[in-house]
């Protein structure tokens, strides 16, 4: 019961902050923080009564029998891979908690409740065993995020929750297909009806139809990963989203996809994927730099930084489809990495537009002289997201440029041309919004100029306003640097990308069996891998 | 002795993060920023006497483990050999200096702590650089640096002038760490190992049998080494990457003598040096080397010559010292290289540290022409940027002569006639900028007085510099009997024909008699109407030289103009355009559609009607 219990206790802590809200304005809140703590510590609490010293597989399994008659299973288990998902899940849970805390002031027992059945539909994406169950899963954490941007989104949200909505359902609508035809065809060839992971992982169907159905897997997952040409529905959530939801969104909405790549379409169509495999890395190789030459061209930071995910998520995408071990290592690492470093980022503009009412670059500028503390903060993520060694990223996008080395030169070149695109925009952002001119001597420079221009459109007339009342803020001396619950939450955060840059070697070992066991399915088929010194550049 | 060979890179690293949490007052920021790196100084000082009678010696520690996976596996390991003693010793000396300078220097400013923060980080980071024993670890130190290079010339960050020059700066060398990285990918695969003294042993190996190297090994090994100096290249602004470098005087004085003078910069040479069994491995690649720095040389020394700002006819020769280095790398002389690298150090850093005083001194003048007849008011200064020239120039008996000697002479022994003409001419131009700068501020006529005196703490900085740039030049068998090991060449020395012996001697002391006439009897003076109708060849050659032959032009064309093009009109994402047109397209059929539903009955029989036609039709047709 105890893997059931990780998904339920979300479940009905959303329940009770919905109800809770009648009891007391600030009782969501509180229920939803405990909530989460809970949830942490008991994963922690399997986590130490299992010993993972020995190298079995799978942590804890529970399967328990659901609907009988197609025998669908609610099949849930953990391994290392999991588990340090599931870690980051609740870790960034709490972060998006702590921006929420103060941010959120509307239908608050609602804002929680769709918070936490989130967070339980990711937990529940990350133990399902069972792939119809993995299906309802990857639904119920869909639609909490609908809300969650439609209600308490920025200017454009209803568009921006709809296009988030329609492109993941519709991924989500090709893997049911490939799921119900996967069970199919296995049931034609063993006469064994099963939805269950472990079953159909024991013999990969023999079919020309395996390729199609692996693609419809795919397809789902790299919509949500996002990968080209299937991101455009980031930015606009990202831009859209309140900051919380930004932060599970990026922090862990966009790696289920990498999760499901590793744990679901390798495994079972183990011929398959390496079909798809050289389109499958350019197409990371095509995110990672068209992320990267997007993220220069925007001028919203909350843009910037949206398809400065897709170029990192690029990475875990070229790391799936490299078949070995050390850029596996790579793309599992780069999915923690990314998820605690853009997270920090997304808090950070999140706690920029509060104080300025603001994202957009051109109106911001020397904010380090107001907000040292801040600017130093965005400074480290900027410096960690364009991949600087001592910090996760590095270890990550070493790793897998290192794989991928191996499997595909190439790409690899092509790739790592991402890490010069990285620094570029990564830079563009820090000089355009921390360094520069005194925040008040510019702003009533640009106020001068906007002034000519406004009468030109009301857009420009709506943001005049804006920055005259951050002037006022400014002369009032309202902003204030990081108070001391957001300096502790990113400096946890730095913590957490310094730790995973010197020591990752924990992370290693935990996530080690279960791709061990992936890349011994995979590279079964696989013939001998060719002579080093016959690299083809 | 492990111990406090741990203890050097960590105790700068240490007071990096106790100034970053503690923010003390401005005395305690200077006692803490400038102790850490004296002690550092001083125990690498002490390892220097401790090691100071063995010639080949290994010191090993470890700070722990980083990663292992498979067959990668990584170690936080120090390794100390005569090489890294050298780095070491010139890194903390140097550094303890310019921290001392910079206590002084900067202690008007407010963001002092932050400063001593990043030049703390900066001495950690390039200690770790040249005491790595893998190439990660290297690798490590080598962002490590380059981003306290970053953070420190845009220091100043109120002008955005200075942030650009930051990110110029750190853009450009990332390029050339990103072609690196891929390089140190190559070496381990093709080595199974990134251990550095493995990869070098592994290389002797092939070297000595070479038909275990196969052809396409052969060539994968040239390509490794051409990565691996791609990385050397940028981060030693070599040609074409060495336009950051100018650029990045942006920062304060004494950053510009540690970073880009007397360390950083300087990362190159060591990458290449440390790795000269691995690169003795492609005989093509070092020639290559030597050519890119013999076209370095000669463009710094005559970009320097057309400057006018201070500060950039010091980078240009730093580009052009550099370049120096890099030839006696492609000659297969590490050790003349590295003793270059160390007398470079001395007086690059002196003449960096007297300019910012003459600067503070003028109240932030930088352009020579507007000082002038400085020699009476400033005497110290006189002296220092007078021995700072003179070693620069080479002449007889400074440190810079011994080690231009020495790398000239190695070019000749590796059989090189043109690239020691490349040489000889790079040094003709080196040594008429140095007159002349050292003429136009201190001869002449008095253009602006000085008001200040320089400083006492900046004063004791520099007679120290100018007494190692002096004497630095005596070969101390300690230095230089260790570097045999890196000796490639086993040529019997061929005798050297007078004009090869005499002419480096010569020329410098000529030149720079040559220069008094130029620049001082007025035959030479810059172009004060610079309104005249034609533009004569001249002032174009002026021009182009002044540009620094014209890179940034000609990078402004061919990458920036076009990324900024496909960024701008791509802004809106056309993928996402794509989508929207889908959008719009099922809204439009939504319209269209929409209209039948009228609601009227009648026009929902005629259409029922005209279907059931049309059917029939069909069925019949078919």
């Amino acid at each position: 019961m105890m893997l059931f219990t990780l998904v339920i206790l979300p479940l009905i802590g959303g329940f009770l902050a919905c109800w809770s809200q009648r009891v007391h304005q600030d009782a969501p809140k509180w229920i939803a923080a405990i909530c989460t703590l809970v949830t942490l510590a008991f994963l922690i609490s399997i986590k130490l009564t299992n010993n993972i010293e020995n190298l079995e597989l799978w942590l804890v399994d529970e399967p328990r029998a659901w609907i009988p008659r197609l025998n669908i299973t609610a099949h849930l288990a953990m391994d290392g891979l999991s588990f340090v998902l599931l870690l980051l899940t609740l870790l960034m849970g709490l972060v998006g908690l702590s921006s929420a805390w103060s941010e959120i002031n509307q239908h608050k027992g609602f804002f929680y409740g769709n918070y936490l059945w989130t967070l339980a539909g990711i937990i529940g994406v990350f133990l399902a065993m069972d792939l119809l169950l993995f299906f309802v899963f990857w639904e119920v954490m869909l639609v909490p995020m609908y809300f969650l941007i439609a209600i308490w989104g920025n200017e454009n949200r209803r568009y921006a929750a709809l296009k988030f909505f329609l492109f993941t359902q519709a991924g989500g609508l090709l893997m049911l297909l490939s799921i119900i035809a996967l069970t199919v065809i296995h049931y034609q060839q063993t006469g064994i009806l099963s939805f269950d992971y472990q079953v159909l992982v024991q013999s990969p169907i023999q079919s020309e139809l395996a390729k199609w159905i692996c693609l419809g897997f795919i397809i789902a997952f790299i919509v949500k990963l996002p990968a080209f040409p299937f991101h455009t529905w980031l930015p606009d959530a990202h831009t859209q989203a309140p900051t919380p939801a930004s932060i599970i969104l990026a922090a862990v909405l966009l790696k289920t996809g990498g999760y499901g790549l590793l744990r679901f379409v390798l495994p079972l169509f183990p011929e398959s994927a390496q079909f798809w495999a050289p389109l499958m890395m350019t197409l990371a190789g095509v995110s990672i730099i068209y992320g990267a030459i997007m993220a220069f061209s925007q001028t919203d930071l909350k843009r910037l930084v949206a398809y400065s995910s897709v170029s990192h998520m690029g990475f875990v995408l070229l790391g799936c489809f490299s078949f070995n071990f050390y850029a596996l290592q790579g793309a599992v690492m780069q999915m923690l990495a990314h998820g605690l470093s853009t997270s920090a980022l997304f808090m950070l503009v999140g706690l920029i537009q509060h104080r300025f009412h603001t994202r957009d670059l051109n109106h911001l500028g020397g904010l380090w002289h107001t907000l040292p503390k801040l600017s130093a903060m965005g400074l480290f993520f900027g410096v960690a997201s364009l991949g600087m060694p001592g910090m996760g990223n590095f270890i990550a996008e070493l790793l897998v440029l290192l794989g991928a080395f191996k499997q595909a030169p190439i790409f690899a070149i092509v790739a790592s041309s991402g890490l010069i695109l990285a620094a570029v925009y990564s830079l563009r952002m820090i000089q355009k919004s921390f360094f520069g001119m005194n925040l008040n001597l510019e702003t009533s420079f640009s106020d001068k100029k906007s002034s000519d221009n406004s009468s030109k459109n009301d857009l420009d007339n709506s943001s005049a306003g804006l920055r005259a009342k951050r002037l006022n803020d400014a002369h009032t001396h309202h902003i204030t640097d990081l108070s001391v619950k957001e300096g502790l939450t990113l400096m946890l955060m730095c913590l957490g990308l310094i730790i995973m840059g010197l020591h990752p070697q924990p992370i290693f070992t935990l996530v080690n069996s279960s791709l061990m066991e992936i890349l011994s399915l995979i590279q079964s088929p696989l013939q001998p891998e060719s002579p080093l010194l016959e690299v083809q550049l | 002795m492990e111990i406090l060979l741990s203890l050097i890179p960590l105790l700068p690293l240490l007071s990096a993060c106790l100034l970053l949490f503690w923010q003390p007052k401005i005395a305690t920021t200077q006692v803490i920023g400038v102790g850490s790196v004296s002690l550092a100084a001083l125990l690498a000082l002490s390892l220097n006497i401790a090691l100071w009678d063995q010639t080949q010696f290994v010191l090993q520690t470890s700070l722990g483990q980083w990663l292992t996976i498979d067959k990668l596996s990584l170690n936080f390991t120090l390794y100390l050999d005569p090489l890294s003693l050298v780095m070491i010793t010139i890194i903390t000396c140097i550094g303890a200096l310019i921290h001392l300078y910079s206590a002084c220097y900067m202690k008007e400013d407010a963001d002092i702590c932050r400063f001593f923060v990043y030049l703390n980080l900066f001495v950690s980071a390039m200690l770790f650089l040249v005491l790595a024993d893998n190439l990660i670890l290297l690798y490590l130190g080598w962002e490590g640096v380059g981003l306290c290079s970053y953070l420190l010339i845009g220091f100043w960050y109120r002008e955005v002038k200075n942030s650009q020059a930051a990110n110029k700066a750190f853009i450009i060398t990332r390029i050339g760490d990103t072609a690196m990285l891929i390089g140190i990918i190559l070496i381990f695969y093709q080595f199974d190992t990134l251990n550095i003294q493995q990869i070098q042993a592994h290389s002797q190996q092939l070297l000595q049998n070479s038909e275990l190297l196969t052809k396409g090994g052969a060539g994968i090994i040239s390509l490794c080494c051409l990565l691996l100096f791609a990385g050397a290249a940028g981060k030693s602004a070599q040609v074409p990457l060495h336009s950051w470098l100018p650029d990045a005087m942006a920062g304060p004085t004494p950053v510009s003598a540690l970073i880009h003078a007397a360390t950083m910069v300087t990362a190159g040479i060591y990458l290449v040096a440390r790795n000269m069994e691995l690169f003795s491995l492609a005989p093509d690649v070092l020639h290559f080397i030597a050519i890119v720095g013999v076209i370095t040389l000669i463009l710094g020394a005559t970009s320097a010559l057309a400057q006018t700002d201070l500060k950039r006819i010091l980078a240009y020769s730093t580009i052009s010292q550099l370049g120096y280095m890099f030839l006696a790398l492609g000659a297969g002389s590490a050790s003349a290289a590295v003793f270059h690298l160390m007398t470079h150090a001395f007086f690059k850093a002196l003449l960096f540290l007297s300019a910012g005083a003459l600067i503070y001194c003028m109240h932030h003048e930088k352009d020579i022409f507007k000082m002038g007849g400085l020699r009476k008011s400033q005497p110290l200064l006189a002296l220092s940027f007078g021995i700072g020239c003179a070693a620069l120039a080479s002449l007889p008996m400074t440190s810079g002569f011994f080690s231009k000697e020495l790398i000239l002479e190695q070019t000749l022994l590796a059989q090189q006639p043109l690239l020691w003409w490349g040489g000889v001419i790079g040094a003709f131009f080196t040594a008429l900028y140095s007159a002349k700068l050292f003429f136009v501020i201190f001869f002449g006529k008095l253009n602006r007085p000085s008001t200040h005196n320089t400083p006492r703490a900046m004063a004791a900085v520099l007679i120290a510099l100018m007494l190692l740039s002096l004497i630095g030049g005596i070969q101390p068998q300690g230095v230089f009997a260790h570097f045999t090991a890196l000796e490639q060449s086993q040529i019997p020395a061929p005798s050297l024909s007078a004009l090869e012996h005499w002419l480096p001697i010569i020329l410098p002391v000529l030149t720079v008699i040559l220069a008094w006439f130029l620049f001082i009897k007025g035959v030479f003076t810059p172009d004060s109407q610079p309104s005249q109708s034609s533009v004569s060849i001249k002032q174009q050659l002026e021009r182009f030289l002044h540009s620094g032959w014209a890179f940034d032009s000609l990078y402004h064309l061919i990458l920036i103009k076009p990324f900024r093009l496909i960024s701008k009109y791509n802004h809106r994402d056309i993928i996402d355009q794509l989508y929207r047109q889908l959008e719009r397209l099922s809204s439009l059929l939504y319209r269209q559609l929409s209209r039948f539903q009228t609601g009227q009955l009648r026009h929902y029989s005629t259409s029922l009607v005209i279907f059931c036609i049309l059917a029939i039709a069909w069925g019949l047709t078919l």
